[in-house]
């Protein structure tokens, strides 16, 4: 008897092109090359009319406009078809007073969920699990991020990926762990022996040559 | 769809568009400037527009068809 294996699909990795998709969302049929120009966060969320994906989604609205300063689009999706999304966009609105003013991608067919690894069938088979994809604004996978079903995203982490990814792109700069807006960022190491011995006259904060940190 | 109503007339982001288009703004990114609809719903909306025969474009750069005048025509000033 031939032996059944589980297809494990390929999936996107960082640096990599996002995978193009043409969808139906409760903003019309959209492409992702519609948002060339501009970054995008593109987020799966297990079902409407879910306890926690409400939470979520009264929170990615409400950071919505610090995103928009920033130049970046929100895009959700799910396996729920169109009627489900405006129906639960508008009840989100209805009890809680929270316009949900971002695209939802109904993904019935899973084309997009699958091109993007969303389905993780040992949290669900039939459900996405909540990925958070940045793509840049030259449509490159920039950060990805899973969530399991019971655990909500932290939106202050979403916005915090995002002012790092923006300040290294600006300034060829790293920044280090907890780094906020405002905070040091990290100097790239150096490459040779000679920048190694320079660095350390630069003027640099360092804890030795390979660890600098400098105010922007 | 976004900017096309089922019954064939235009949504309110989709008179926007036509009303820029009609004022001269060719460019998507134009349009969403002049317009504060997100670009990305200009170009969903453009696509669809030209789909219906309001617009055509060449190169990136969009224009009103006879049709497309004439429901922008209708738009309030």
């Amino acid at each position: 008897m031939e032996e059944v294996k589980e297809q494990m699909p390929s999936l996107p990795r960082l640096g990599q092109a996002a995978p193009s998709f043409e969808a139906v969302t409760t903003h019309g049929v959209l492409k992702l090359e519609d948002y060339k120009g501009s970054w995008l966060i593109l987020f799966s969320h297990p079902a409407d009319f879910t306890p926690v994906c409400t939470t979520e989604f009264i929170a990615f609205a409400e950071i919505y406009p610090e995103l928009q300063k920033r130049g970046v689009e929100l895009l959700g999706l799910s396996v729920d078809s169109v009627s489900s999304h405006i129906a639960w966009a508008r009840n989100v609105e209805e009890k809680t007073k929270v316009k949900i003013p971002f695209p939802i991608i109904a993904d019935l067919s899973k084309e997009v969920s699958a091109a993007y690894g969303m389905v993780h069938p040992g949290q669900s088979k039939t459900e996405t699990v909540r990925c958070v994809f940045i793509i840049d604004d030259k449509q490159v996978i920039r950060t990805i991020l899973y969530y399991p079903l019971t655990t909500g995203r932290n939106m202050d982490e979403i916005l915090r990926i995002i002012d790092a990814l923006q300040t290294s792109d600006a300034n060829a700069v790293a920044t280090p762990a907890n780094w906020r807006p405002g905070d040091k960022v990290v100097v790239p190491s150096p490459n040779t022996q000679e920048m190694a011995e320079e660095r350390l006259k630069e003027g640099y904060d360092c804890v030795d040559w390979y660890l600098c940190r400098k105010k922007l | 769809m976004a900017c096309i109503s089922p019954d064939g007339k235009p949504t309110a982001s989709g008179f926007r568009i036509l009303r820029a288009l009609r004022d001269g703004l060719g460019s998507p990114e134009k349009i969403a400037g002049g317009t504060n609809v997100p670009l990305f719903k200009v170009r969903s909306g453009l696509r669809e527009m030209e789909t219906a025969g309001l617009v055509s474009s060449q190169e990136d750069q969009y224009k009103l068809e006879p049709k497309g005048k004439e429901l922008a025509d209708t738009v309030p000033a």
